[in-house]
């Protein structure tokens, strides 16, 4: 299925938020998630289905003023 | 020092940690001027990618309290969502709230920050709130949970230095208990002395010490012009006044003319 991962369409089987994360090379970064504009805690991840079209955020510590 | 939340800053110099040429030029920032706080953001990481771990590692070894902000978002559920995404990152329920209502002179949306402030702090969050200094908008955030101020001295990257210095001191006058903190346009140190002269509890900036030439001798002349700002504002400055005083006493002066 197409997902949008970070404004990029990817193809993807993973079946959970938490798949998707183990596939994309992220396994055990400190990283935040959300899908469609919703925060998803890492403890909901294994709990979050992704469906054709959704919408994820992948974000990690950065500079800031 | 200044107490926010409860917790006790070693410096009354918060530090930005964007804009340096390189991480270690960041990390001597830091070293040399003692910054007690660093501000941090959240950006996209690609997939496998290093750059937000490693970065992360740099401001862990610090050892310095961590500030995450919501820079760039422009609506509440932005900055909200934003907000959650940074307590589980960074381990901290500290927020510097922005958001943002006007694309160019990135102007705090006051409306959109008293609402954010409010559903945060029922979250429990520890609300820092980037605002104007208008008495009215820091009264609401004040009353939507907010224990800490943190108004404007100019827009945010101008460098301009303390553009309404009467409306600062009327908030010190208004809120003698509420920390209160100079973010953003701070120039010079002596503009971050002027704040602290004020009564301000910390300034806190970060492109005047990233973009100076020798990055890490700004940072330790700030944390010195602010240690001065402290310093004399609990020495009680002297009123100023129209007319001229003379200092050397006219008794025993000698009659020459």
């Amino acid at each position: 299925m197409k997902i949008i991962v970070n404004g990029e369409s990817v193809e993807s089987g993973a079946a959970t938020l938490a798949d998707l994360l183990v596939d994309l090379g992220h396994g055990g970064a400190a990283v935040a998630t959300a899908v469609n504009e919703g925060f998803v805690p890492a403890t909901a991840r294994a709990n979050c289905p992704l469906r054709p079209g959704d919408r994820v955020e992948i974000v990690a510590p950065r500079q800031g003023g | 020092m200044p107490v926010f939340y409860g917790t006790e800053i070693a410096s009354a110099l918060m530090l930005g940690t964007a804009l340096y040429p390189s991480p270690a030029i960041l990390a001597e920032a830091f070293r040399r001027s003692g910054a007690g706080v660093a501000t941090v953001s959240l950006r996209r990481e690609a997939g496998g990618g290093r750059e937000g771990q490693d970065f992360w590692a740099l401001i862990r070894d610090l050892g310095v309290r961590v500030l995450p902000n919501t820079a760039g978002c422009h609506s509440v559920r932005e900055a909200v969502t934003t907000a959650h995404m940074a307590r589980e990152v960074f381990g901290t329920d500290w927020i510097k709230l922005e958001v943002i209502g006007h694309a160019d002179t990135l102007q705090p949306d006051p409306f959109g920050l008293v609402e954010a402030t409010r559903i945060l702090s029922d979250e429990g969050f520890r609300v820092f709130p980037y605002c104007t200094e208008d008495l009215v908008l820091c009264d609401r955030l004040l009353r939507a949970g907010c224990g800490v101020l943190m108004p404007w001295g100019a827009p945010i990257g101008t460098g301009r230095g303390l553009m309404n210095p009467y409306g600062l001191r009327s908030l010190r006058a208004h809120f003698p208990d509420v920390p209160l903190v100079v973010d953003a346009g701070i120039g010079l140190p002596s503009h971050a002395a002027q704040a602290m002269e004020m009564g301000f509890d910390a300034v806190l900036l970060n492109t005047a010490v990233a973009r100076a030439g020798d990055p890490a001798a700004m940072a330790l002349a700030f944390a010195r012009a602010i240690e001065a700002g402290a310093l004399a504002r609990a020495a009680d400055p002297m009123e100023p006044r129209d007319m001229a005083a003379p200092s050397t006493p006219l008794l025993g002066q000698a009659v020459l003319a």
